[in-house]
């Protein structure tokens, strides 16, 4: 009786468990995946852009609205680098700088970048331009 | 013994504090010689090292930096595609 108990109580556990995992998956997997629309229509736009220095940078006029967005992506962005670079042995500038490089190599056709020059380009056709010290491929 | 035979009547001890006093004297000039060959040798095989008119340290970053670049750019890619929210 015990044992019969105790593992229907235990499967009723699992079950929960399976359903608590699954709702927080669901939950988490499209918030990671997305960009907030206002980011992605300003990265489209042309608004801001990727810095070579790993964070996001306001291309033209500001806005205290953009300022707000960009300075909310870049702290986010820190915040992560940081941690990155710490479990990775290398300083949080040495992080910013490679996630820099890999992030401007997948900017999209027609979004901004800054090229090693430190001018702004609109990315075409071809390839972004990248620093000479960016990993290659 | 033979002083004491050619000398006659001299004592022998009058050559022991001039011995004491050359002894030092000796001493350094047994090194005087090697000291010099020495000198004058390190002096002519000298190879002279000039400054370089850049700064060392900077090159020294570049080539830290791109190393360790190279070696976080499979962790930074996967941190940007984990965090596509904010890239």
């Amino acid at each position: 009786m015990g044992t019969m108990m105790n593992s229907r109580t235990f499967g009723r556990f699992a079950l929960a468990l399976a359903a608590g995992a699954v709702a927080l998956g669901g939950l988490a997997a499209p918030a990671m995946a997305q960009r907030d629309p206002a980011y992605a229509s300003a990265r489209a736009a042309g608004q801001v852009g990727e810095k070579m220095d790993g964070y996001l940078g306001i291309v033209g006029a500001s806005t205290p609205a953009l300022q707000a967005m960009v300075n909310d992506i870049n702290i986010k962005r820190r915040a992560i680098y940081a941690s990155k670079a710490q479990a990775a042995n290398a300083t949080l500038e040495e992080y910013a700088f490679t996630s820099g490089c890999l992030a401007i190599a997948k900017v999209a056709v027609g979004e901004k970048y800054q090229a090693p020059d430190g001018a702004w380009h609109t990315r075409g056709a071809e390839p972004a331009v990248l620093d000479g010290r960016c990993p290659k491929g | 013994m033979t002083d004491a035979e050619l000398t006659g009547a001299r004592r022998l001890a009058t050559v022991l504090p001039m011995q004491a006093k050359r002894s030092k004297a000796g001493r350094w000039r047994k090194w005087l010689a090697p000291l010099v060959l020495m000198g004058s040798a390190t002096l002519g095989g000298c190879i002279s090292v000039n400054a370089p008119d850049k700064p060392i340290v900077i090159e020294l970053n570049i080539n830290i930096r791109q190393e360790v670049i190279y070696r976080l750019a499979e962790d930074a890619g996967k941190t940007i595609e984990n965090n596509a929210d904010i890239f």
